[in-house]
C-alpha cells in the first residue's frame, strides 16, 4: 500500500512549481515584449489551454501510470527548470523570441496538465472518489497560493528569475525521484532507469545553477534595484539591462546610462542644440553613444546625409541593433542606411582620420577610469577640432554639474583650452538628476533659440532655458584635464565617492 | 655549465620565490627567442679577427663614423644639417639605434632598451633643436621653458608600485610609512632641492643635462668620491623605503646598485631633472617604442649615409690625414676598406682597445676605467591584460615591484592609448653585481628558457595569470648595456683623457659623459660633429 499523505505533499509541490513556471514566463514576456496586461493574459491563456490539452492527452495513457507520471515529472523539471535561462539567453540574439516563449509555455502547460489526472487515477484505488477529488483539488489550489505569494515576495527579489527557475526544476525532479519510492509498488519495470534519468536531470540543473552565476551573479542581482533581464561581459565592459515598472535601464559597469522612461529628455538635449546651431548639418559624427538613442535624434533631421558612429564596444552596438526593446526605443537607428558603425577607440580613430564633420555628438560614459579620462583631454578636443568642417559644432555630455560640479567645469574649461568657445547647459533627467552638457564651436556664437518641431521635450522656450545654470552649478576654479595629468578622473572620483 | 630552474630563479629573484615556484609544476612556456645580436662576430673581433680587403674594395671618404647608436646617428645628423655630406656611418648590427632600438608588431611598437627622456630645459639648446624638428615641442611658456606637445608626455597614470599583494600609485611607498620614513624622505627631498638651487661662482648648476655644463667645483665633484649608499649614511638616513627608492633610481638609470653608484651620479638622477627647487621633476617624454622613436628619426634623416651590418675590424691612423678602416660586411661576408681623413668613434669606449690599432698594441690606462653593466630585457606579448586586483591602483606606463631585483615592466600600448585587450610588456632586469664580468657571465650563461622563467616568475607575483596571457616572450641580452658611474669615475681624469681626440680619431659616446642617457649620447654626437667641422675650418653656429 502507498502512503497517500506523502502523495498529497507531492501534489502541493507540483502545483507550486507549475504556477511558478507560468509566472516566470509571464514576467519575462512582459519584460522583453512590453505591455504586461497583454503578455500576462496571453501567457495565462496559453498555459491553461495547454493544461487542458494535457488533461485530454492523459486519456490516451492506459498503463504504467506511475512510471509515466514520474517521467512527466522529470520532463517538467528539465523544461521548466531551464525555461528562464533559455529565454534569458535568447533575448538579445533572436528576433523570434516570442515564438520560443509561447512554445515553452505551451509545452510546460501540457506536461503539467498531464500530472493531476494521472495522479488521481493512481490514487483512485486508495480513496473514495469524493475524497480524492476534494483533497487533490484543495491542495492544488493551495499550491497556487503558495507560489503566487512566494514569487513576488521572496523568489524574484532574492533569487532572481534564472535561479528561481532552476531551483524549481530541482524541486520538481526531486519530487519525481522521491516518487520512485512512494510509488514503488506500482512500478513494474525500469525503476533503476527512472532513477538514473532523475539523477542526470538533477545534475544538469545543478550545473545550470552554478552556471547561472555566469549570467548574473547573486551579488549583482542584489546590486540593481530592478530585475536584470540581460547581462554580458564584453571585452570592454559589463553590460546590464534591467527592467522596472517604468521601463528598462541600461548599465555599463554598474553605472546607469539611460532609463527608457526619460531618456528622450537627455538625448534631445544632447543632440538638438548642436544640430540647430550648425543649421543644416549633412555629415554628423557620434562618439560613444552605442545605444543608438542619440542617433535616433540625429536621424530626425532630413538634411543629414551620413552619420558615423564610433563606439569602442561591438557588444554595445550589436545590442542596440538586435535587442528588441532597445531597437524599438532607438527606432532602428543603428540599421539606418545613412549610418556607419565603427567599433574602435574614439581617440585612436580620430588620430588617423582626415574626414571632416559638421556636427559631432559626444556621449561617452562618465570619466571614472583613466581609459575614459583621455577622451575628455585637451589632446582629444584638439584632435576633434581638426575633424570639424568650417562652422562645425560639438555637443559633449559632461556628467552632472550638481553632483560633480568640479568635474563638469573641468570638462568645460578643457574644451575651451583646446580652442573652442563653449556654452555650458543642463537639463533635468529624472533618472539622473540635473545633467550637464557643453555646446562648443570654434569662434564666438550665440545660443540657439529655435528648437526643431515635434520633439517631446524641447520647444523654443525650453531650448533657451537649458543655457541658464543655477547658482549651485555655477563655475568653479579647475585645472585643465591633460593626458599627462588626468586631473578629471581624480576630480570625478572624489566627487562621486561622496554619493556612494 | 647548466643550471637548474631553482638555481636560476634563486640567483635572479629570491630563494623563497624560487622555492615556491619550483614546488609548483613547471608552467607551460610561451614561445619566443633570444634576439640575435652580432655577439659572436664581436668576440671574434675582440680576439683579433683580421681580414684584408681586396684592392678594389677600398674607398676614399672624408669621415667615417663608427657606430650607429644615438651618438653616431646624432653626429651624422649634425654633419648633414651643416651641409657636410662626404661621410659614411658604419654599424655592426643590422638594426640601428644601439640600446635605443625598438621592435615592431602589428599591435604596437615596443622598446628594446631606453624608453624615455625627461622633458629638456631651455638650456639644452641642441636637443631642443632636434625635438623642434621632430614636432615634439609647441613653443615655450612665459619663463622661456619649452612646451612639449601633450601626446608625447607620458600619459597619466604614470607609475605604480607593487607591494605585498597590492599596487600603489607612484614610486615612493607611502602605504604603511612611519613618521620617521616620511621625515627622512622629506629631508632627502630638501637636500636634493638644495642641489637644484646650488650654483657656483660662474653661475653653473651642480647638476644639469647635458652634464658638460655642470660645475666642476670640488663641493660637487667630491660627491663622486663616495657611493650613494655612503652618502645616505652621512645623513643617517636609514629608512628602507627611502633607500629602496634611491637604489631603484640607480638601478633604473645606471644598472648599478646604491653601493656601486657614485653619489654624484645618484644625486644627478634626481637633481638634473628639476628646473627649480621644489618643482616637480620634469615630465617624461615617451613613445610606445621608447627612445626607438628618436633613433628611428635620426636614422631616417641620415639613412643614405648609413651602412648596416658592417663591422669595423680595425682603425689604423697611418698618416696625419689618413686613417685606414677595415671592415667586415655581414651581409656579403666580404671585407671592405675605407681611407678617411677623420674618424668619429661612436661605439662603446671599451671597444677602442680592440679596434684602434695603436690602442691594441699599447692599451692606454684610461680605457680600463670604463665598466659596463649587463642587462636583460624581455618583451612579453600578451593576448589580454592581467586581471585587475581589487582596490588596487590600475595598470600604469611603468609598473615596478618593490620586492624584486628587476625594474618591473613598461606597457607599450599605454602611450598609444590602447586601453583594452592585447598588449606588450617590456620587462627590465639589470644585473647589478659588483663585478661586471661576473654579471656578464650570469647574463650570457642563462638561456632563453632561463630568462623567460625569471621574467614570468617575477611578474607572476603580481599577475598570476601571466603564464596563460603571454603568447610570446622574446629576450635581449645586453652584455655591455651601459657604462656604470661607479665612484671615482665621473670626475676621474680617465674620463677626460678618453674624450680627447687621438690623432685624427674623435670620440663620441654617452660613455664619455659617464651616464648613459639619450641626452648625453646625443650631446656627444653633436659635440664631436662640431669639433670635427671646426678642425676643418668650417664656419657655423654651434648649438652646444
Amino acid at each position: 500500500m502507498i502512503r497517500t499523505s506523502i502523495i498529497f505533499l507531492n501534489v502541493l509541490i507540483i502545483a507550486t512549481c507549475g504556477l511558478v513556471y507560468e509566472l516566470l514566463a509571464g514576467t519575462l514576456a512582459s519584460y522583453v515584449l512590453g505591455d504586461s496586461v497583454t503578455q500576462f493574459s496571453l501567457i495565462i491563456g496559453i498555459y491553461l489551454s495547454a493544461m487542458g490539452v494535457g488533461a485530454w492527452l492523459s486519456g490516451f495513457i492506459e498503463k504504467d501510470l506511475a512510471q509515466k507520471f514520474i517521467e512527466i515529472e522529470i520532463a517538467v523539471a528539465i523544461l521548466g527548470g531551464f525555461s528562464a535561462p533559455i529565454l534569458f539567453l535568447s533575448f538579445a540574439r533572436l528576433s523570434y523570441f516570442h515564438i520560443i516563449l509561447y512554445l515553452v509555455v505551451f509545452l510546460i502547460g501540457v506536461l503539467v496538465g498531464l500530472e493531476l489526472p494521472l495522479l488521481m487515477r493512481i490514487l483512485k484505488d486508495q480513496l473514495d472518489f469524493k475524497d480524492l477529488v476534494s483533497r487533490v483539488l484543495t491542495i492544488d489550489y493551495i499550491g497556487a497560493l503558495v507560489a503566487s505569494l512566494m514569487f513576488p515576495l521572496f523568489l524574484v527579489p532574492k533569487l532572481g528569475l534564472v535561479r528561481t527557475s532552476l531551483v524549481f526544476g530541482l524541486l520538481n525532479v526531486g519530487i519525481g525521484f522521491w516518487a520512485t519510492w512512494t510509488l514503488e509498488p506500482l512500478i513494474k519495470k525500469g525503476l533503476t532507469l527512472l532513477r538514473i534519468k532523475a539523477i542526470i536531470v538533477a545534475i544538469l540543473l545543478l550545473i545550470g545553477l552554478i552556471g547561472a552565476n555566469k549570467i548574473t551573479s547573486l551579488a549583482e542581482d542584489n546590486l540593481f534595484a530592478d530585475d536584470i533581464i540581460y547581462s554580458r561581459t564584453s571585452s570592454y565592459q559589463r553590460i546590464v539591462v534591467t527592467k522596472s515598472r517604468a521601463g528598462f535601464q541600461l548599465f555599463l559597469n554598474g553605472n546607469l546610462q539611460f532609463s527608457s522612461a526619460d531618456e528622450y529628455r537627455y538625448h534631445e538635449a544632447l543632440v538638438h542644440p548642436a544640430m540647430v546651431l550648425f543649421g543644416k548639418p549633412k555629415k554628423v559624427l557620434v562618439l560613444g553613444g552605442g545605444d543608438g538613442l542619440g542617433l535616433r535624434e540625429i536621424l530626425k533631421s532630413k538634411d543629414v546625409e551620413s552619420v558615423t558612429l564610433v563606439d569602442l564596444d561591438p557588444a554595445m552596438t550589436q545590442l542596440a541593433a538586435n535587442f528588441p526593446m532597445l531597437v524599438e526605443l532607438n527606432d532602428k537607428s543603428i540599421s539606418d542606411p545613412r549610418v556607419k558603425v565603427i567599433n574602435q577607440d574614439a581617440m585612436i580613430w580620430l588620430e588617423d582620420i582626415t574626414e571632416k564633420f559638421d556636427v559631432v555628438i559626444i556621449d561617452f560614459p562618465d570619466p571614472n577610469t583613466f581609459a575614459l579620462g583621455k577622451l575628455y583631454s585637451t589632446r582629444f578636443y584638439r584632435l576633434l577640432r581638426k575633424s570639424l568642417n568650417e562652422g562645425g559644432t560639438v555637443a559633449v555630455q559632461c556628467t552632472s554639474p550638481l553632483f560633480a560640479r568640479t568635474s563638469y567645469w573641468c570638462i568645460v574649461r578643457t574644451i575651451e583650452a583646446a580652442g573652442f568657445s563653449v556654452k555650458p547647459y543642463q537639463t533635468a533627467v529624472p533618472a539622473f538628476g540635473v545633467w550637464g552638457f557643453a555646446l562648443a564651436k570654434v569662434g564666438d556664437f550665440e545660443i540657439p533659440k529655435q528648437a526643431p518641431k515635434n520633439l517631446r521635450f524641447l520647444n523654443d522656450e525650453t531650448l533657451v532655458s537649458l543655457f541658464t545654470l543655477s547658482a549651485d552649478t555655477s563655475a568653479v576654479a579647475v585645472e585643465i584635464n591633460r593626458l599627462d595629468n588626468q586631473i578629471l578622473v581624480r576630480y570625478y572620483e572624489s566627487e562621486w565617492r561622496r554619493y556612494q | 655549465m647548466k643550471f637548474t630552474r631553482r638555481e636560476i630563479l634563486t640567483a635572479f629573484l629570491s630563494s623563497p620565490l624560487a622555492l615556491s615556484a619550483c614546488q609548483n609544476p613547471t608552467p607551460q612556456f610561451p614561445k619566443g627567442e633570444i634576439i640575435n645580436t652580432s655577439q659572436e662576430l664581436g668576440h671574434k673581433i675582440r680576439d683579433g679577427l683580421k681580414l684584408e680587403p681586396a684592392l678594389d674594395n677600398w674607398k676614399n671618404i672624408k669621415i667615417v663614423i663608427v657606430g650607429g647608436g644615438i651618438a653616431g646617428l646624432s653626429a651624422a645628423w649634425r654633419l648633414k644639417k651643416l651641409g657636410f655630406e662626404d661621410f659614411i656611418l658604419i654599424e655592426l648590427e643590422k638594426t640601428p639605434g644601439g640600446t635605443a632600438r625598438s621592435g615592431e608588431s602589428k599591435l604596437v611598437s615596443y622598446p628594446w632598451g631606453a624608453h624615455y627622456v625627461p622633458a629638456p630645459m631651455k638650456e639644452n639648446v641642441a636637443l631642443l633643436e632636434l625635438f623642434n624638428e621632430m614636432g615634439i615641442l609647441e613653443g615655450e611658456d612665459n619663463q622661456g621653458q619649452p612646451i612639449v606637445a601633450e601626446q608625447y608626455l607620458c600619459r597619466d597614470p604614470e607609475e605604480r608600485l607593487f607591494f605585498r599583494g597590492r599596487w600603489y600609485e607612484g614610486l615612493y611607498l607611502y602605504a604603511g610609512a612611519s613618521e620617521k620614513d616620511l621625515a627622512e624622505f622629506k629631508a632627502f627631498q630638501k637636500e636634493i632641492d638644495r642641489w637644484v638651487e646650488w650654483q657656483d661662482s660662474k653661475g653653473r648648476r651642480a647638476f644639469t643635462i647635458p652634464m658638460a655644463k655642470v660645475s666642476d667645483d670640488v663641493e660637487v665633484t667630491d660627491l663622486d668620491k663616495i657611493s650613494m649608499s655612503t652618502w645616505l649614511k652621512r645623513y643617517n638616513w636609514t629608512s628602507p623605503r627611502l633607500r629602496w627608492l634611491v637604489d631603484y633610481s640607480c638601478r633604473d638609470d645606471y644598472g648599478s646598485s646604491i653601493e656601486t653608484t657614485s653619489a654624484w651620479a645618484g644625486i644627478f638622477y634626481f637633481a638634473s631633472r628639476m628646473a627649480k627647487p621644489g618643482a616637480t621633476a620634469q615630465p617624461l617624454i615617451t613613445w610606445p617604442e621608447g627612445n626607438g622613436r628618436l633613433a628611428n628619426y635620426l636614422y631616417s634623416q641620415v639613412k643614405d649615409k648609413v651602412r648596416l651590418g658592417l663591422a669595423a675590424l680595425e682603425i689604423n691612423p697611418i698618416k696625419e690625414l689618413e686613417v685606414e678602416i677595415t671592415t667586415f660586411d655581414q651581409n656579403t661576408s666580404q671585407a671592405f676598406g675605407f681611407r678617411a681623413e677623420q674618424v668619429i668613434f661612436a661605439a662603446p669606449h671599451f671597444l677602442t682597445n680592440y679596434i684602434i690599432r695603436p690602442y691594441r698594441d699599447n692599451p692606454p690606462k684610461h680605457v680600463e676605467a670604463f665598466q659596463y653593466g649587463a642587462w636583460m630585457v624581455a618583451n612579453l606579448f600578451l593576448r589580454d591584460r592581467p586581471s585587475q586586483i581589487r582596490a588596487s591602483y590600475p595598470l600604469c606606463w611603468d609598473n615596478v615591484f618593490y620586492e624584486s631585483k628587476s625594474l618591473g615592466y613598461v606597457v607599450a600600448t599605454h602611450q598609444r592609448g590602447l586601453d583594452y585587450g592585447a598588449t606588450i610588456f617590456t620587462y627590465y632586469y639589470p644585473i647589478t653585481e659588483l663585478d661586471v664580468n661576473v654579471a656578464r657571465k650570469k647574463l650570457l650563461s642563462t638561456d632563453w628558457q632561463g630568462w623567460a622563467d625569471v621574467a614570468l616568475t617575477d611578474i607572476s607575483q603580481a599577475h598570476p595569470d601571466i603564464y596563460t596571457l603571454t603568447e610570446q616572450i622574446d629576450i635581449m641580452r645586453w652584455g655591455h648595456a651601459m657604462v656604470r658611474p661607479h665612484p671615482d669615475f665621473i670626475w676621474n681624469k680617465s674620463r677626460f683623457e678618453a674624450a680627447k681626440p687621438f690623432r685624427n680619431i674623435h670620440f663620441a659616446h654617452a660613455d664619455l659623459s659617464g651616464v648613459a642617457l639619450f641626452e648625453e649620447a646625443f650631446y656627444q654626437g653633436v659635440r664631436v660633429a662640431e669639433e670635427i667641422l671646426t678642425s676643418r675650418n668650417l664656419k657655423f653656429k654651434s648649438i652646444i
